[in-house]
């Protein structure tokens, strides 16, 4: 028992992260920007959200910092996209190679300084029980004795979850990626909705990238701390079907093959009858999530599903046809 | 050139009035210097022929476009519209030809999206508000249901229910009944008398005219880009309308050369075709097209021609009928296979850049288009098309830097002469022009008519979808009418005139309905 | 539209103003104008990079100088530039032929790696042919291997209209996790350490001025790809497409087949490019996971920034392949980490994409006001 709940935990601690990049990606596709740059944009958010906590000692300090570094790229891209109608593809790309090249830089020069966070945010940072819940058995180990960081992924993830589908400015994001000319004609404007998404999205994802240099880094600053999780979280975007609430179970899904792999032999451990299990070479584990999601994309494109797929206009720069 | 049959036309209760409003697209005049105003409680139909400058003005209305000159005035305050946002702000609402919903939302939700109300979060209560508009107007959508599984006439009640929501007082229509049954459009109009009954000031843009006669208190015409006159319907009839809108004949010296008539080419046999939305849009149409004539076909746009082009072209699916070439049926086959057939058959599509030509390809390239994959050689043969290209823009006049120019980077009439003389250097026995002096000058105009009677009388048969009488009158051997996908009759244009004409076009009386439907 | 964010809360009734300009489309400008247009953009970016580098204390003219110096002063540093330019022209190049008939092949990178998957295949199944066959045979394999992971994506964009950014983005991971699965499992050289042996004598490429030829192979590419694309009746077919599809099926062709094509054949010179790194001296002559590094990403910037022009994506690479090499020997001259490579990249792209704008468009003060205001009184 112990083992699968150990499992289930470390399940949930390494799906947090993706849970962030996946929430703000899914924000900004939705209001129609396919933004490829959310593996620089972690970078930075990682950069921005170590440094500001190495000097401030400050958690808060630190989201802010990953927040507001992750909404100027965001920025960036919504200014090339919607208002210099630049391709969103390429300009997302570019973003990639921009933001893991800056926080790269300025993380050699912070790593020669071997920089730890203080104690006491690491203290923060290493778990908080919360009270009664944390009680609860099974659960409460999993879901609720957990770091601050995982809680904020998942309460941003449900507000984004709500935001989105039921709330009046959600409605008009969603209007905004799926027929911006309807939109337009509605009278929701359609530029300032691109950019304030596009930065939320953006400065979510910021903060998906401090995750990573905050816990997975133990006090210490690692400049590979990203390497490749922004791409899984577009990846899981698809998987969890632009829906928030998706992204919950996607991210929890996601990081249980990412565990699992480690942990295989825990587990068979403990359930002699899944002994094929570790026979199963570990890149398989690795691979599932994304041949999964290449099965959700073809499966839904076959069957010409309306809900749950990509935004009509995702991708797609909107251009009034004045003249 | 403005004769207001009504002189009145400031009196304080008018809504919306357009002074002097110009338009221009490039160096094209889409609107020129026109005035409009409609009251308070009543209907203004606009009406005009295709390319006379409707949608551009409305446009203009709803934010899509900004005049070049010329002032808008809401309730006699004068205003500019910059966006839909601001049309919507001072209550214009447009209920466009296509309709602009979000697909996968509810239809209450589309109403929801773009309205400006207090509190954060969507409640169930949308649903009740939607539905209480549609009562108040006797409008019929269900506000529940998603719009992708909506019907074309739900679609346009959610749009009309979707403006009025906003608290339009100015609602324009663009063609509303285009895609109606008469049920449904019977129904549109009672909902626009309980409107107007209720204070709206309502323009709709159509070129039926029974409808006009019908639904609108007052009349104004538009005439390429001008407003000719503005008249009280209960005042006019059908032949005066009519004769407004096509104007008096003008003679335009067209060559009509006489060529004797040879065997048939073309013969369309009772063909029916679906356009994309799956709606029938030709019906049951027959017609032979023979060696040396050329058969206009006339009708307001999109009475089917496009779809009706495409299917001979081997570019469309048909539904019912045939179609024989030569005796020989060519209905589903591929243009490839038409073209390795030998049929020897040109098309010039309406939309040239888009469909006629690849528009970044220089002039060159474009002249390989249809026979590039002649020959076994990998490669192409641009040295022919260098060929044919410097023969057709020398025999044309085609202005332009290069032959290595671009064609998008030429103007409209030249693009125009490129691809009609790709064609006709094909010397096709068969040659379909689909409006091909649309947007052309006088000058270029008259290039293509020379040419087309070139191609009449070296034994080709053309068919000419057109769009001004004038020119198919002078023009065209035979001309038959298109009315709602139906032929409304096929007749020598030496012998018609131009009301007739424009009659058979707009008004198909129910018993010819019956008629060509048996 | 930027003035679409003038919209403002004021009531439109009250703002009888239109904004002070709009956006206009302008007329296309001459080829000198245009280069001019990207020269000044590089040069922005550059100024802008050379302002980064002086705060961080480093004079960037001699930074820039040594960026220079690092990949011509000797023949060791300019075969060192010439290793890193070779796959990122050859995956350029594959990626054109895609990005012209408008397809997004964002897979590069996977298509890259099964290049290079099928190659080592082919060097272990058939161990004693003569190095020339072997290469050949290789190639082939190389190219089938690419081939077929850019094809399955273009089999369902035809089918079903699957959607081909995420798709072809999807599958560089699976190729990844091919190779990690390969050099754990079957194709593992030492037990205990992931890793697969370095490819037999038979299987590397000959060497010309002490490199490998897969730099010869790559120059031929960037005629072939511009004859090909110039000349051919494919490439020919290739540009209608990407121009209209309904202009393409007017002219009778076979759009699915033009378009499944033409994505095996950008994937399959992605699988070469594969297949020469991995017989080559910057492998190694070895597979990893490490194989593609990135190049299939940075490719499609090199392809956009290149107007998917082949000379001009060899412009591109040469200039991607300085700052690479360059900013990695200055980063031991001055202690400036590497990376600046990627901010410069970065901001060229920024500014050439911004620029893009500029080009099409221009802003022009509105005179309607003021006109509308005459008319008025």
């Amino acid at each position: 028992m112990n083992t699968i709940i150990n499992f289930l935990f470390a399940a949930v601690k390494n799906g947090a992260p993706l849970l962030l990049g996946t929430t703000g990606e899914i924000i900004t596709e939705k209001s129609g920007s396919l933004n490829l740059g959310v593996e620089g944009i972690m970078a930075l958010g990682a950069f921005a959200g170590y440094y500001a906590g190495y000097k401030t000692g400050s958690l808060i300090m630190a989201i802010l910092a990953a927040f507001l570094v992750g909404a100027l790229a965001g920025l960036i891209f919504a200014f090339l996209t919607v208002t210099l109608q630049a391709n969103q593809n390429v300009t997302g790309l570019t973003l990639t190679i921009f933001g893991s090249g800056v926080a790269l830089f300025f993380g050699e020069i912070l790593i020669k300084q071997r920089p730890k966070l203080s104690a006491a945010l690491n203290a923060l940072l290493s778990g908080t029980e919360i009270p009664l819940l944390s009680k609860i058995p099974v659960i409460g180990r999993i879901l609720f004795s957990q770091n601050i960081l995982v809680y904020l992924a998942i309460i941003i993830a449900v507000l984004a979850g709500i935001y989105l589908k039921y709330t009046r400015l959600g409605l008009k994001v969603r209007a905004v990626g799926e027929n911006p000319a309807a939109a337009d004609a509605s009278g929701i404007k359609v530029a300032l909705t691109r950019y304030v998404n596009a930065m939320l999205g953006g400065g979510i994802c910021g903060i998906g990238g401090a995750y990573l240099a905050l816990i997975n880094g133990r006090g210490d600053w690692d400049n590979n701390s990203v390497s490749g999780q922004g791409w899984i979280s577009v990846a899981l975007v698809i998987f969890a079907r632009w829906s928030p609430f998706g992204a919950l179970l996607g991210s929890l899904v996601f990081g249980a093959f990412y565990v699992f792999q480690i942990r295989v032999n825990d587990i068979v451990a403990t359930f002699p009858f899944l002994g094929f299990l570790s026979k199963i070479p570990n890149a398989f584990y690795s691979m599932l999530p994304f041949v999964i999601t290449a099965l959700v994309l073809v499966i839904s494109s076959v069957q010409k599903k309306k809900v749950g797929v990509q935004p009509s206009s995702c991708g797609i720069n909107y251009y009034r046809e004045d003249r | 050139m403005t004769e207001t049959v009504n002189a009145k036309g400031s009196v304080p209760d008018v809504a919306i009035e357009l002074k002097g409003i110009t338009k221009k697209f490039g160096t094209v005049v889409a609107n020129n210097n026109i005035d409009l105003s409609v009251r308070r409680g009543e209907i203004l139909a606009l009406l005009g022929e295709n390319g006379s400058g409707k949608t551009t003005l409305m446009n203009m209305l709803s934010g899509i476009y900004r005049p070049d000159s010329g002032s808008v005035f809401i309730d006699g305050k004068r205003v500019v519209i910059n966006s839909p946002e601001d049309a919507k702000k001072l209550g214009i609402g447009m209920i466009h030809q296509h309709f602009k919903l979000v697909e996968v939302l509810t239809a209450a939700d589309n109403i929801v999206m773009g309205a400006e109300e207090r509190g954060v979060f969507l409640t169930r209560k949308r649903f009740e508000k939607t539905r209480e508009i549609c009562k108040k107007y006797g409008l019929n959508v269900d506000m529940e249901k998603y719009v992708y599984n909506m019907s074309v006439s739900e679609k346009q009640s959610l749009e009309i229910a979707k403006v009025l929501y906003y608290g339009a007082k100015i609602l324009i229509l663009d063609e509303p009944t285009a895609v109606l049954t008469p049920q449904e459009t019977k129904h549109l109009f009672e909902i626009l008398r309980s409107m107007r009954d209720q204070g709206c000031a309502i323009i709709i843009i159509t070129h039926k005219l029974n409808e006009v006669l019908e639904i609108s208190d007052r009349v104004t015409i538009l005439r390429k880009g001008e407003s000719v006159a503005t008249v009280e319907t209960r005042n006019t009839n059908a032949n005066e309308l009519t004769e407004l809108m096509v104007g008096r004949k003008v003679s335009l010296a067209i060559e009509r050369p006489k060529v004797k008539v040879g065997a048939n080419l073309l013969h369309v046999h009772h063909l029916t075709i679906e356009n994309s939305d799956g709606i029938e849009v030709i019906k049951n149409v027959s017609f032979d097209l023979n060696e040396g004539e050329i058969l206009g076909v006339a009708g307001i746009a999109g009475s089917g021609q496009k779809e009706l082009c495409e299917a001979i072209a081997g570019l469309h699916p048909i539904k019912k009928g045939a179609i024989l070439y030569k005796d020989e049926n060519i209905e589903r086959r591929t243009p490839r296979e038409l073209i390795n057939l030998g049929i020897s058959m040109s098309f010039i599509p309406e939309d040239r850049l888009g469909m006629g030509l690849a528009a970044s390809l220089d002039i060159t390239d474009n002249m390989m288009l249809k026979n590039y994959a002649r020959g076994k050689s990998p490669f192409v043969d641009r040295k022919t098309a260098g060929e044919t290209a410097k023969r057709i823009v020398k025999s044309l006049d085609i202005v332009t830097p290069s032959i290595n120019t671009p064609v998008r980077r030429l103007s409209g009439g030249n693009v125009q002469k490129v691809l009609l003389g790709r064609e006709i250097d094909a010397s096709p026995k068969v040659l379909i022009t689909a409006y091909p002096v649309r947007g052309l000058d006088i000058n270029s105009s008259y290039t293509i008519y020379n040419l087309l009677n070139t191609q009449k009388q070296n034994g080709a048969g053309v068919l000419f979808i057109g769009e001004d009488l004038d020119v198919m009158l002078e023009l065209c051997d035979r001309i038959m009418v298109l009315c709602h996908g139906r032929v409304s009759g096929i007749v020598k244009a030496s012998e018609v005139t131009k009301e007739q004409l424009g009659l058979m076009m707009t008004r198909l009386s129910e018993s010819e309905v019956e008629k060509n439907a048996g | 539209m930027p003035d679409n964010l003038n919209g403002g809360g004021i009531s439109a009734q009250f703002r009888a103003k239109e904004p002070p300009f709009r956006v206009v489309k302008r007329a296309e400008l001459p080829l000198e104008k245009l280069i001019l247009f990207y020269v000044i953009s590089v040069l922005v970016a550059v100024v802008i990079g050379g302002l980064f580098i002086a705060l961080n204390g480093v004079n960037p003219f001699l930074y820039f100088k040594e960026v220079f110096s690092g990949c011509f002063r000797s023949g060791v540093a300019f075969r060192g530039l010439v290793r890193i330019i070779v796959p990122l022209l050859m995956v350029s190049l594959g990626v054109i032929l895609a990005f012209k008939m408008r397809y997004w092949n964002i897979g590069a990178e996977g298509q890259l790696i099964m290049g290079a998957v099928f190659a080592t295949w082919a060097s272990r199944a058939f161990p004693g042919l003569p190095t020339p066959i072997m290469l050949i045979v290789m190639a082939v394999a190389g190219i089938i291997g690419g081939g077929i992971w850019g094809l399955i994506t273009a089999f369902f964009k035809c089918r079903f209209n699957t959607n081909e950014t995420l798709f072809t983005l999807m599958l560089n991971y699976v190729a990844f996790y091919i190779v990690d699965y390969l050099r754990n499992g079957p194709w593992q050289a030492d037990p205990g350490f992931p890793g697969i042996g370095r490819l037999a004598a038979n299987s590397r490429l000959p060497q010309i001025f002490r490199l490998d030829i897969s730099w010869i192979v790559a120059i031929v590419l960037v005629f072939f790809i511009y004859i090909y694309l110039k000349y051919t009746k494919q490439g020919y077919e290739i540009a209608v497409v990407g121009d209209s599809i309904s202009t393409a099926r007017y002219a009778g062709m076979n759009v699915n087949r033009i378009m499944q094509r033409t994505m095996f054949l950008s994937a399959g010179i992605c699988g070469l490019a594969g297949m020469l790194k991995v017989s080559g001296v910057v492998s190694n002559y070895t597979l990893d996971t490490g194989i593609a590094s990135g190049v299939g990403f940075t490719a499609i910037s090199v392809a956009w920034l290149a107007k998917l022009n082949p000379f001009g994506v060899f412009v591109v690479s040469f200039l991607f392949g300085v700052l690479e090499k360059g900013c990695s020997v200055a980063e031991s001259t001055f202690h400036l980490s590497a990376a600046i490579t990627q901010i410069l990249q970065g901001l060229i792209l920024f500014t050439i994409l911004g620029s893009d704008f500029f080009i099409r468009y221009k802003l022009q003060l509105t005179r309607g006001g003021r006109k509308l205001n005459e008319h008025n009184n």
